[in-house]
C-alpha cells in the first residue's frame, strides 16, 4: 500500500469510478461543436430544399462534404456522453445499463450511417 | 434507534415546490434541447442516406423533411441547437469558475434565451 499513490487508491472508488475522463470528453467535443455547428448550420442549411441533382453535386464537393462528416460523429459521440448522464440521473438498475448500451449502439449507428452516406456522395 | 423517525424526516425542496428560475429553468432546457436534437439528427441522417441511394428515395426523404411538419421539426431544432450551442459555451465559462456569481449568471442566462432567438431568426434571414 506504501508504494500506492493518492490518485491510485481512488481510482474506481465511490465517486472518484473513471475520474474526469467523462468530464473531459464532453468538453473535448463541445468546443469541436461550437466550431463545427456554425458551419454546418450555414453549409447544410442552404442545401435543403435543392433537388436530387444540387444536393448530390453540392455535397460532391470537399468542404460541405467534411463538415457534414465531422459535424454528425462528434455530435453523436457528444450525444452518447450526454444522452448517458441523462439516463444515470432518471433510470437505475437494469433498464439503466440497458438504456445506456442502446443509446451508445444507436450513437455509433447513426454515426456510421452518416458518414458512410456522405462518403458515397462525395466519391 | 437511528430509523426510529424513518419517512417523517423532512425533506429537501422538490422541483414541484421550488419557485422557477431562470438559472434552473435554462439549465433543464440545456438538457431538453441537447436530448431532442436527436430526432432532427435522426431526420437529417435519413436525408443523407436516401441521397446517396437514389433519386426516388431522396424524394421520399426530402418531401418529409420539407413538409409542414418537417419544416415545424427542423425550426425547432434549429432553435434548440443555438440554445444548447450557446448554453454550452456558457458551461465551458462558468468551467473556468467564472461568471458563477448570481447576478452575472442570471445575465448568462438571459444572454443565452435571446441569443438563440436572434441566431435562429438570422439563420433563417441568411439561408
Amino acid at each position: 500500500m506504501a508504494y500506492l499513490t493518492d490518485r491510485k487508491r481512488a481510482m474506481g472508488m465511490g465517486a472518484a469510478k473513471s475520474g474526469v475522463h467523462h468530464f473531459w470528453a464532453m468538453k473535448v467535443s463541445s468546443v469541436a461543436l461550437v466550431v463545427l455547428i456554425p458551419l454546418f448550420v450555414f453549409t447544410f442549411g442552404p442545401a435543403l430544399g435543392g433537388t436530387y441533382a444540387e444536393v448530390t453535386a453540392y455535397f460532391a464537393r470537399p468542404f460541405p462534404a467534411i463538415i457534414a462528416a465531422a459535424t454528425i460523429w462528434v455530435s453523436m459521440m457528444h450525444f452518447k456522453g450526454g444522452v448517458q448522464t441523462l439516463i444515470e440521473d432518471y433510470v437505475h438498475g437494469l433498464a439503466q445499463k440497458v438504456l445506456i448500451i442502446a443509446t451508445i449502439c444507436l450513437s455509433y449507428a447513426l454515426a456510421a450511417t452518416g458518414v458512410f452516406a456522405i462518403a458515397r456522395l462525395a466519391f | 434507534m437511528a430509523d426510529v423517525n424513518r419517512g417523517k424526516r423532512p425533506l429537501s425542496p422538490h422541483l414541484q415546490i421550488y419557485r422557477p428560475q431562470l438559472t434552473s429553468v435554462t439549465s433543464i432546457l440545456t438538457r431538453i434541447t441537447g436530448n431532442a436534437l436527436i430526432v432532427a439528427s435522426f431526420l437529417i441522417v435519413w436525408w443523407f442516406l436516401a441521397a446517396s441511394t437514389s433519386e426516388s428515395y431522396f424524394n421520399l426523404a426530402n418531401a418529409v423533411l420539407t413538409s409542414w411538419f418537417g419544416d415545424l421539426v427542423m425550426l425547432g431544432s434549429l432553435w434548440a441547437l443555438w440554445y444548447h450551442t450557446l448554453a454550452g459555451i456558457r458551461h465551458l465559462i462558468w468551467d473556468n469558475a467564472i461568471g458563477l456569481d448570481i447576478p452575472t449568471a442570471e445575465k448568462l442566462g438571459w444572454a443565452v434565451v435571446g441569443g438563440s432567438v436572434v441566431l435562429t431568426i438570422l439563420t433563417l434571414l441568411l439561408i
